[in-house]
């Protein structure tokens, strides 16, 4: 035997092992790729032999080859067979490669389960910490909720090298699989007090992680972390701590107070080993000192800085110089960190200081990314929350215009976006705006006449939609009008040609507009005539967009020149064509359109007619700004007397500014309703100065009139003030001194910023901002609340029994479980669902991952295969999944409950003797579906895919006021014989199983039946009853011996039974006089419950409460309705159900309050469900 | 958490660690969780390595790494040790300095356990690396930063697969060392000298 072994690892030692091809690929420089194939080949031949050793050399070569980018998924199935050897150093290997090439796509993943749970089990402690590494990088929802439970139980593992390993490895199961996170968080609790450091600082690093996402679930262990705080030695433990604290400290102001004490020593503490580095820095070594570098310590001090200048501001400005050098270091990781401050450095006061800074800075660097940043910085910083800070639109445009003019910038479309955003939204600057984008057009050449810089030319885009759009401000509307038209303009990028000749149009009109009133001019028709002389180029554009609205434009111009020549005045007409306002709209604002009553949005208007056709591209998405158009002019409501201010402050400016030359009086006309329009200034061009574009205006000017601006208006409130003093000596001093502050700086323009637009009865929605996908999301979990026995996590069972078993907990998810078709599309509507629910649904939508294991397995299984053999799993896969499992239980519960129908009426016959069975038709009727679930069928369980226990019906007997009857179908699904089943049921005080006479009260009922594979069959159980007021919960267990041909084994299943009110009712007809009675006897108690959101028709809601709460319907007019219903001991419930536009309210009486109340909270259950 | 993110993604945390030497030619890579592709994950290591390297000696060891390592909350951080980066990709739950000492922790166990650790024996034994990086980073997350308890677990996982190959073992040891023997360009002599990882014994941060 050794012998073989030797001449196997023989034969073998002249394989490359990992060296050799690391060797291979060194010597094989110039064909890489070549030798790296046929070492792959190699590793194919490999990999198909039965010796572990080589497979495993091969899946070590695979790991490396991984490493250098290649795709080794073809292997997934060695490396899980290399994983599950029982060697070490095997496993190791396989291990590492599955934890380098698995991802959560890896079909082969669902093979792992059992052999990860073997190993996590195993003996040997190296072998569970491999498995936990490798599990920590592939862990996927499925396998996190099969192996929670195992996992958890690792945590108190003896050793602590798998204690700590464990731990950390529970905060990849919580993101995975969230409902662990309660069972497990006690647990996790007490590992903060463990002996062992590893161990603690693991459950540290967790906690902090968790808590970093949902602070406020955790202050409850803010004592436990002080006293770590105060006691732990180890550093890392208490770098998390306090990164903890400061997630915790904005909840809780008081713990900032606590904390400053023991953060003080720690600093003490920090300092003096910070101090320790730095002197053995700088005392010898200096060969050394290269690796932590010199200025990593200003690096942390930007950074540190950044978080104090959230809190406060203040301390921070007054180091703007400093911060302002640092843009001039020479590590880009400084500059940027620098960049971050000054974003939060800004004010009113100093914005253009700051910008005109930045602008120095701009022209000086060198590359083309750090100047990006910095440009994209420069607009962040003035455009931040909504321009607060920017006081001088004019000097904003300018600056604006500046930046167009750097070389080779990507963030053309930023700069244009800004231009359109300001332009749109700053109603006064529109003017001004309008002639720096003429001058702009004008100068389109400087811009375009490099290739290389055309994404800078997305700045036309926007130049010519302002000019266009808001041409009535335009002086001379037909130059720009020629500037737009010009054969140049073909070179540029199609989207903006059309914007152009979109805009170009518009002008048009204004031109047609102006020229109305005056006589014998020949100007319109000259347009014209130019129009239909430069469009034909555009025409012939290889742009669809643009060739379609060149021919659109002219068409129509031809048309209009006809119409001139024959002297109608059409200009009105034209300009009608572009008339209207555009509002800004918020980005949101689609989202929060509420969906009308009544409109579908998932439902096909028509079928699609196949895969293949509905790959429709989507439209660019530069047009969608021109589209919205609202014609709902908004006023904009400005203080009078704070207008009148500021014009006379104007004036003045006005005329102290040589640069300024008054409106033309033109633009006052169109638009009036416009305050402060008239005030405009128009730039003189100044065509003189050289190396920049000319009639460009300097942003510097503006400052330096902002300057004056400021000063002047501080003189005239000093006087004001001294005035005011006069008057009133008191109230004048606060103002009198001292720095102008914030509020002191008025704007030099009304700025009336357009809000943005938001839809009518916009929906409220608080979470916008949240990513529905953020994993953390899922973790926002209450901890404090006790553990619900329903959150326990699943026992180790097989697979499939993990699926179809969680829906047993908890009461709401019941019929999520057996009505998945249905409720999956509702669900896609509503998308507020909890979690939990959704992760239960996601189960049903995607069989295709169960069905894969189902196609697997027979091929693998094949004589030809031999890789199932070699893969160790612990327990057979179980070969009958039976994903139609629910399909047959609808079938059969519909046939069943036909029965059971039957069964009733023979048995309760007495009780039901008049108009009963048309009653009970109708309800049956109005119930659309049948397969539609009983709400009351309260637990679907099943153990390792072998038996399924289904109660599915709870009916009180009404024969006898204390008893209800329980029927519960026993599936056999398993290949095995069950025989010598047992139930049992723990009584409590106020439900007992009856048992017969002299068994004792914890024995159990046998089954008295035996179950052949795949049989099926229904047995009952009486249990008694004392109050019914309240809904219960009662623990049970089944026994069942299994059969098979080798051998039987004794199974164990726990199951759950939940006795809602409702199944203490009894659907009783009653007739509208009697129940009129019952209503005027005053002797019932009454209660409402108002349900929101319910979509459904009112008469498939009755049906509902018929159906699943037993109610009968006495009688129903429009949308209004009454209800009757009685218990088994006699209780009447009377519901009035009245519906109004998606609100239901449903008013209700009964003797018995408690019990209404319960009924009314399953009602409500019943439809918050669905 | 040590990690850096899928760069489509931001949330998806992974980690990943990674040493560059200038000739880009090993890579211990490690990427945790998220599945990238294996053409986004070589991108990666490019633009990093491109990034890193173009760095000045005495500029700082931080570096935001902007899109491509998952947005602003991450940013990597490296330490130069002769030929060689360690370079972690860390979100802002980790401190930045506690970093760099366990890139320090990584380097000196690299050091006590290959005896004298220089480049070419992080390129021919890429297993081992990850081995020892397995008991110092799991799943993104530090697990343990004690530079003994490292080097116990580790020697222990060695030991156990030194015995289970046992007899069967031996002749593949022995080709092996011919194998090696029989090359010129033996590892050894190109060790990187006394600059190499003789780190500098700061005093530690732990």
């Amino acid at each position: 035997m050794a012998l073989k072994i030797v001449k196997g690892s023989i034969d073998r030692m002249f394989d490359k092992n990992l060296q050799d091809l690391v060797r291979g690929i060194r010597n094989h420089k110039e064909d890489e790729a070549k030798y790296i194939s046929t070492c792959i080949d190699e590793i194919k031949q490999e990999l198909k032999q039965d010796n572990i050793a080589v497979k495993a050399n091969a899946v070590c070569k695979l790991t490396y080859l991984q490493m250098l980018g290649y795709d080794v998924s073809w292997a997934a199935f060695n490396i899980v067979e290399v994983m599950s050897s029982s060697k070490f150093t095997y496993k190791r290997i396989g291990y590492l490669a599955a934890s380098q090439c698995f991802h959560e796509g890896t079909d082969v993943i669902m093979l792992t389960t059992n052999q990860i749970r073997k190993d996590l089990s195993s003996p040997n402690q190296y072998d569970t910490g491999v498995a936990l590494t490798g599990l920590s990088c592939f862990v996927t929802p499925d396998l996190a909720r099969d192996l929670a439970n195992d996992i958890m139980t690792l945590m108190s593992h003896t050793k602590p090298f798998i204690r700590k390993k464990a731990v950390l490895i529970m905060y990849k199961v919580f993101l995975k699989y969230p409902e662990s996170l309660r069972p497990a968080f006690p647990r996790l609790k007490e590992k903060l007090e463990d002996p062992d450091p590893g161990v603690q600082s693991a459950a540290v690093n967790v906690i902090c992680e968790l808590a970093r996402r949902n602070p406020k679930n955790y202050l409850s262990l803010a004592p436990l972390f002080f006293k770590l705080m105060t006691s732990s030695t180890n550093n890392w433990v208490l770098i998390k701590i306090i990164k903890l604290f400061g997630a915790l400290t904005p909840l809780e102001p008081r713990l900032g107070k606590k904390l400053i004490e023991p953060l003080t020593n720690l600093i003490h503490r920090f300092l003096s080993s910070v101090i320790a580095v730095l002197i053995s820095l700088s005392s010898g070594m200096p060969n050394h000192s290269a690796s932590i570098q010199v200025s990593t310590p200003s690096y942390l001090g930007l950074l540190a800085m950044s978080k104090i200048l959230k809190t406060h501001p203040k301390s921070v400005q007054s180091h703007k110089d400093l911060i302002l050098q640092c843009l001039d270091d020479k590590d880009e990781s400084i500059r940027l960190r620098a960049l971050d401050l000054l974003y939060g450095m800004v004010s009113k006061k100093n914005l253009m200081e700051i910008v005109k800074k930045l602008m120095v800075h701009v022209d000086k660097a060198e590359g083309t990314t750090y100047r990006d940043e910095l440009l994209t910085k420069i607009i962040d910083i003035c455009s931040q929350s909504n321009y607060q800070y920017i006081t001088n639109f004019e000097w904003y445009i300018s600056i604006l215009v500046e930046l167009t003019r750097l070389e080779g910038t990507r963030h053309g479309h930023l700069i244009a976006s800004q231009m359109l955003d300001v332009a749109i939204r700053v109603k006064a600057i529109r003017g001004f705006a309008v002639l720096q984008m003429a001058t702009l057009l004008d100068n389109a050449h400087m811009l375009t006449g490099n290739t290389q810089r055309n994404g800078i030319c997305e700045v036309l885009y926007a130049a010519a939609w302002i000019c266009g759009e808001f041409s009535d401000h335009l002086e001379d509307p037909l130059q720009t009008l020629e500037a737009m038209l010009r054969p140049k303009v073909a070179t540029l990028p199609g989207h903006i040609q059309a914007v152009y000749i979109q805009n170009a149009a518009k002008l048009f009109a204004t031109v047609l507009r102006a020229q109305e009133g005056v006589p014998d001019s020949q100007k319109a028709q000259e347009t014209s005539q130019l129009l239909i002389d430069r469009l034909p180029l555009f025409v012939q554009s290889a742009n669809l967009e643009v060739q379609e609205r060149a021919s659109c434009v002219l068409q129509l111009v031809k048309y209009i020149q006809k119409l001139q020549q024959k002297e109608v005045a059409v200009a009105e007409e034209v300009s009608a064509l572009f008339a209207g306002e555009l509002n800004p709209v918020a980005p949101k604002a689609q989202k929060k359109v509420p969906i009308p009553e009544g409109l579908d949005l998932d439902a096909w208007i028509n079928e699609p007619p196949s895969e293949s056709e509905s790959e429709d591209e989507k439209p660019r998405a530069v047009f969608s700004q021109e589209e919205p158009r609202h014609t709902r002019p908004r006023h904009t409501e400005v203080d009078e007397k704070e207008l009148a201010r500021r014009r006379e402050a104007r004036k003045q400016e006005q005329a102290n500014n040589p640069f300024y030359i008054k409106a033309s009086p033109s633009s006052q006309k169109v638009y009036p309703e416009v305050p402060g329009v008239e005030h405009i200034p128009v730039v003189q061009i100044d065509l003189s100065v050289p190396l920049k574009v000319p009639g460009m205006p300097m942003s510097d000017q503006y400052l330096k009139m902002e300057e004056e601006r400021r000063q002047k208006e501080k003189e005239e409130k000093k006087k004001k003030e001294k005035k005011k003093k006069k008057e009133k000596r008191g109230r004048g001093r606060k103002h009198e001194s001292g720095p102008e502050s914030e509020e002191d700086i008025t704007p030099a323009h009304t700025v009336d910023i357009v809000t943005e637009e938001m839809p009518e009865n916009a929906l409220p929605s608080d979470d916008d901002d949240k990513d529905p996908n953020d994993p953390h999301k899922a973790l926002d979990i209450d901890l404090d609340k006790p553990l619900a026995d329903s959150e326990k996590l699943p026992v180790r069972t097989h697979r499939p029994t993990d699926i179809l078993k969680s829906p047993v907990e908890g009461a709401e998810l019941e019929s999520v479980s057996q009505e998945p078709k249905k409720k999956s599309k509702k669900d896609k509507k509503e998308k507020k669902k909890d979690k939990e629910r959704k992760c239960e649904l996601n189960l049903y939508l995607k069989p295709p991952d169960y069905g894969f294991m189902h196609l697997y397995i027979p091929t693998a299984s094949g004589t030809t295969l031999s890789p199932l053999q070699s893969f160790a799993h612990s327990d057979k896969i179980t070969k009958h999944l039976c994903f139609c499992l629910l399909q047959k239980f609808s079938k059969h519960k519909k046939k069943k409950q036909k029965k059971e129908k039957e069964d009733k009426k023979k048995k309760k016959r007495h009780h039901r003797h008049h108009s009963d069975e048309g009653g009970d038709e109708s309800v049956q009727n109005g119930t659309v579906e049948e397969e539609e679930p009983l709400p009351f069928l309260s637990m679907l369980l099943y153990l390792r895919a072998l038996l399924s226990v289904q109660v599915y019906d709870i009916q009180g007997n009404l024969q006898d006021g204390s008893q209800v009857v329980v029927s519960v179908i026993f599936e056999n699904k398993s290949t095995s014989f069950l025989k010598s089943m047992e139930f049992n049921v723990l009584d409590s005080l106020n439900s007992k199983l009856q048992r017969p006479d002299g068994a004792g009260p914890h024995d159990g009922l046998s089954v008295p039946f035996q179950l052949p594979p795949g049989v099926s069959n229904e047995a009952r159980f009486v249990f008694s009853v004392q109050s019914i007021v309240m809904p219960q919960k009662l623990k049970g267990t089944l026994t069942f011996i299994v059969k098979s041909e080798e051998s039987s084994t004794h199974e164990k299943l726990d199951f759950k039974l939940h006795f809602t009110c409702t199944s203490y009712l009894i659907t009783t007809p009653c007739y509208s006089d009697a129940y009129a009675k019952l209503l005027e006897s005053g002797d019932l108690k009454s209660s409402s419950v108002r349900l929101e959101g319910v979509s459904m028709s009112f008469h498939h809601l009755l049906a509902r409460i018929c159906f699943h709460h037993h109610f009968s319907v006495v009688e129903r007019i429009d949308s209004c309705a009454s209800l009757y219903s009685r218990s088994i001991q006699g209780h009447h419930v009377c519901l009035l159900v009245k519906t109004a536009d998606q609100t239901v309210s449903i008013d209700a009486k009964c003797d018995e309050p408690s019990l209404l109340g319960n009924v009314l909270d399953e009602i409500k259950q019943t439809f918050s469900m669905c | 958490m040590v990690a850096g993110s899928r760069p489509t993604s931001c949330r998806n945390y992974r980690c990943w660690i990674e040493r560059l030497n200038h000739i880009t030619e090993s890579k211990t890579l490690k990427f945790a969780l998220e599945k990238t592709t294996e053409d986004m994950e070589q991108q990666i290591i490019r633009e990093t390595f491109h990034l890193v390297s173009k760095r000045d000696e005495n500029v700082c060891n931080f570096l935001e790494g902007g899109l491509l390592i998952g947005g602003s909350d991450n940013k990597l951080i490296y330490r130069h040790y002769a030929t060689l980066y360690f370079v972690f990709c860390v979100d802002s739950s980790e401190s930045e300095l506690g970093i760099l000492d366990l890139i320090q922790v990584f380097v000196e166990t690299l050091d006590k356990c290959f005896e004298n650790v220089c480049e070419l024996d992080l390129i021919f034994h890429v297993d081992k690396v990850h081995n020892i990086l397995a008991e110092m980073v799991m799943g993104g997350m530090v697990l343990e930063t004690n530079m003994n308890e490292i080097i116990t677990q580790v020697d222990a996982q060695n030991k156990m697969e030194k015995s289970e190959a046992g007899i069967a073992g031996a002749p593949a040891r022995a080709v092996s060392a011919v194998k090696n023997m029989n090359l010129p360009e033996i590892p050894r002599n190109i060790n990187i000298g006394d600059i190499s990882i003789k780190v500098p014994n700061l005093p530690s941060f732990k």
